[in-house]
């Protein structure tokens, strides 16, 4: 193949969805052994494309050429065997099964024969080229997230990907692990792969693309090498059309405590048997709690929450012990929860936007009365709750499930902060959302605190944390390991205690276990 | 190559904005003439023609003042049922069980009505409200086996339905049996418990009155009561409800209570305004037709007055088509199903479209 050749070529690529435009004649070039990072706020079309790419859609109009030859790519099958791999940002990969056993899964085999010997040899073979070592006997169910990622990139060049399309694969990784990942991808692209990167984490887009390629309202606005006169400002800029700020700031000292979870051992990390979990926050205070994903960030927040009330230990609300926590009665005396999983624990997404803004309180008045709904008034409240958030569309029946990931993520934080609450407990707010609607969801953040409210921040992003956070707590295999003022905090150090690595990791074996069989 | 052979069609589904009106409409209608197009086939193989054959079926069930009653009479414990059935799915509670409720409000039905002690005006009233409780009471015990100890809805509600029959079956040929007959069959309820007609030589019977009323009632529950938005919202996403502080226990079994009081009413209706008694034949499947019903009403009760008047004039119709052209009665089963099944196609189509695309294939090849 000519050097200069691109080995992908999509061509005037338009895509439609009834009256949406989600990619307008679109180009992208990728060539042999390049990091193409693509960018663009969410609904700017990036995953569309690479949906197309990888055989999920048809395009309305334009075409694909691999290596020069057109194409048309009907499956993701069809993509595969052009030597395309995509790896999503959640691992598709089967727990029950052995590392091995799951690189068999769709690989071209002879009748039912299973050649494990081979499998594992090749598995070897990629471990040792591009510093993606997996024991092959290993149950999947048992890796963590950042190995779980990296058998799917395997999985992916068993196949013969030539170029692998990562979808924010650093979403759910440690700074330490996503280290790792860019060490394989330069061992990729050194031998020919290529790589086409999407992230929303600017500083990693600089540190690993060659270039990028951005893109707004399903078009590409901009093509730019990655050079000195690339910056996280210029490229914020050009995906949402207009510079922004980053929300940052101390509040002002902290008032009285608000939440104090004292001895708190949620149920499905009982069986440890181990002193639980206390943690204290005042009014007017952001404490972030960082920690890899599955260490127990879940079971504390549904605790404290009262969703999943703990077995053991006792919740305080405004220096009041709560008899027995539950759902209701938290929300009742003014804490808020927003889960990271926002389809499946926060919105219901047949129901309208307007429902589900209201659902919390919708057997109060105004919102009904004698058991009958008011729908004026739901819908009113609505209203005013979508303008003030910029929903969009603005359609109060529209079915929650069809507006976009950020416009749902707005649509819960309207609904939650909409009465004023004293305790806000939130997980993973920005994951998956874009620059504009993290910055407005970090300003909502910053705005309760200067209100008085006491706010847990859950995030997998250390720099969220670092952002906005007053006091850091690490969490790791269920227990809380390092502690610090965020002012004064060495990020080192935090990432640090993620990993197990503040020295008192190895006692909590026996919870690691709990917690990552019930984890995501 | 030659250059028509050039072009394939691409077949895809795409999502809809939303589900517009005419779609939620005619998807209906589109479902029910596919089943009858569908059922024609067996109608030729009978030997008849299936224009005829449909004619003298729409005749039979809806020609004339008392073919039109009779199906009328026919349909009510089919709305009932049917009113079952979708309360139940809408909460994502399975009840197939509107069979056994029916036969427990049937049951109590005869039982009160045939009771000697009671002032006359009071019967129907009783009856009515005995009724729905007995269903009510019989489809809660599934419920609180699903949402305390997760014993499988179906399963559950489908085997009481054996239980329940096979129950009644052993009190008709018991203690209920007819003294004077011998035939296993309940006491006559007084006539004070007679349900009245409401048009005179028919036998368009209260329960038919009773059953849009409840319609009625349904719509209002579900449309616009806390509880309807509760059933709703616990149906949609359980978790969702269970975080926005909703007791997702206590509105699936609610919704039970309501689903099998409904098809409790349906088995008074059918001893109140038909029998007047009970027997093992009261009810020809009544329970498992609301499941068709159910779902040909897309689970919107207003929706279920036409589903259920068309599956009885199928059935009532049935009979006339078969003495006339010798077709086998039990098309009427076929037809049912076979709705059923159009009816879960139509579905798919409901907020999505087919979308076929032909394009020149310029090369369909793999890369060496």
């Amino acid at each position: 193949m000519v050097q200069d050749q691109p080995l992908v070529e999509m061509i005037g690529i338009t895509k439609r969805f009834g009256d949406v435009v989600a990619n307008r004649d679109v180009n992208l070039q990728v060539k042999q052994g390049e990091v193409l990072g693509l960018l663009g706020e969410n609904g700017a079309g990036k995953t569309t494309l690479m949906n197309i790419l990888f055989g999920m859609y048809r395009p309305d109009g334009g075409n694909i050429r691999i290596g020069g030859t057109p194409v048309i790519i009907r499956n993701p099958a069809d993509a595969i065997a052009l030597g395309i791999g995509m790896v999503h940002q959640h691992a598709q990969v089967v727990d029950r099964h052995t590392v091995a056993e799951n690189l068999l899964v769709g690989l071209p085999g002879k009748g039912l024969e299973l050649d494990l010997g081979r499998v594992t040899a090749r598995l070897a073979e990629i471990g040792r080229d591009y510093g993606l070592e997996l024991a092959p006997n290993r149950l999947v169910g048992e890796l963590g997230v950042g190995e779980k990622q990296r058998l799917d990139i395997v999985k992916a060049l068993f196949r013969g990907a030539r170029v692998l399309i990562l979808d924010e694969p650093t979403s759910v990784l440690t700074p330490g692990q996503a280290e790792g990942l860019f060490k394989a991808i330069r061992a990729l692209t050194a031998d020919g792969v290529s790589v086409i990167f999407i992230s929303h984490k600017l500083n990693e887009v600089r540190a690993i693309t060659d270039r990028v390629v951005i893109m707004r309202r399903g078009a590409v606005v901009a093509r730019l090498p990655n050079d000195a006169a690339l910056t996280n400002a210029r490229m914020a800029e050009l995906m949402c059309g207009h510079d922004l700020k980053p929300v940052t700031g101390r509040g002002s000292p902290p008032g009285r405590p608000m939440l104090q979870a004292r001895g708190i051992v949620p149920r499905r990390l009982a069986p440890a048997g181990r002193a639980g979990i206390d943690l204290t926050i005042a009014a007017g205070e952001i404490v972030g709690l960082a920690g890899v994903s599955g260490n127990g960030q879940v079971e504390l927040a549904e605790a404290m929450a009262g969703v999943e009330p703990a077995v053991l230990g006792s919740i305080a609300i405004a220096g009041r012990d709560v008899e027995r926590p539950s759902a209701r009665s938290m929300r009742g005396l003014g804490v808020a929860y927003i889960p990271e999983d926002r389809m499946g624990a926060g919105l219901i997404g047949a129901l309208p936007l307007a429902t589900n803004l209201a659902l919390p309180r919708i057997r109060e008045a105004p919102f009904s009365r004698h058991g009958m709904l008011d729908r004026a008034a739901i819908r009113t409240f609505a209203e005013r709750q979508i303008e003030a958030y910029d929903i969009r569309p603005p359609d109060p029946g529209i079915r929650v499930g069809l507006l976009s990931g950020g416009n749902q993520q707005k649509a819960i934080v309207a609904r939650e902060l909409a009465f004023d609450p004293i305790v806000l407990i939130i997980a993973q707010p920005t994951r998956g959302l874009d620059v504009a609607a993290s910055e407005l969801v970090h300003r909502e953040l910053v705005r309760l605190r200067a209100k008085g409210c006491a706010v847990l921040l859950i995030s997998d992003d250390l720099d969220e944390i670092a952002q906005l956070a007053d006091r850091i707590v690490v969490i790791y295999e269920g227990a809380l390991v390092y502690e610090t003022d965020a002012e004064r905090a060495d990020l080192r150090a935090v990432g640090l205690a993620m990993t197990g690595g503040g020295g008192s990791g190895a006692r909590h074996r026996s919870l690691s276990a709990v917690a990552r069989a019930h984890g995501t | 190559m030659n250059d028509t052979a050039m072009y394939t069609p691409q077949i895809s589904f795409e999502p809809l904005a939303s589900a517009s009106l005419r779609r939620r409409l005619l998807l209906p209608v589109g479902a029910v003439a596919m089943s009858l197009v569908l059922c024609s086939g067996l109608v030729m193989l009978a030997g008849t023609n299936p224009l005829n054959a449909y004619l003298i079926m729409f005749k039979a069930a809806l020609g004339g003042k008392v073919q039109l009653t009779e199906t009328l009479a026919k349909s009510a414990p089919m709305m009932l049922t049917g009113l079952a059935a979708l309360v139940a799915f809408r909460a994502r509670f399975w009840n197939i069980g509107g069979e056994g409720q029916l036969l427990a409000g049937a049951m109590l039905a005869a039982y009160v009505g045939g009771l000697s002690t009671l002032p006359a005006w009071s019967l129907i009233p009783l009856m009515v409200i005995g009724g729905f409780v007995a269903g009510g009471l019989l489809a809660i015990v599934p419920a609180l086996l699903k949402t305390t100890f997760k014993v499988d809805d179906v399963v559950a509600t489908l085997m009481l339905n054996f239980i329940v029959f096979f129950a009644m079956t052993a009190l008709l040929s018991g203690p209920w049996k007819d003294s004077t007959t011998g035939w296993p069959d309940s006491p006559d309820i007084r006539s004070a418990a007679e349900f009245p007609v409401l048009l005179r030589a028919t036998r368009l019977h209260l329960g038919v009155l009773i059953a849009v009323i409840a319609v009625a009632v349904v719509w209002l529950v579900l449309k616009r009561s806390t509880l309807g938005f509760s059933i709703d919202a616990v149906g949609a996403n359980a978790r969702a409800a269970h975080h926005g502080g909703m007791n997702v226990t206590r509105v699936i079994v609610t919704a039970a209570a309501i689903s099998g009081g409904l098809a409790g009413l349906a088995g008074v209706g059918e001893v109140g305004g038909i029998h007047y008694q009970v027997m093992a034949s009261i009810s020809p499947g009544y329970g498992f037709s609301g499941l068709v019903v159910a779902m040909l009403a897309r689970l919107e009760p207003v929706g279920v007055i036409p589903a259920a008047i068309f599956l009885a004039a199928i059935t009532a119709g049935a009979d006339e088509m078969s003495r006339q052209t010798g077709v086998p009665v039990y098309l009427a089963d076929v037809i049912q199903g076979v709705a059923l099944l159009s009816m879960l196609v139509a579905l798919l189509f409901l907020d999505r479209r087919l979308r076929i695309h032909w394009r020149s294939a310029e090369s369909k090849v793999s890369l060496p």
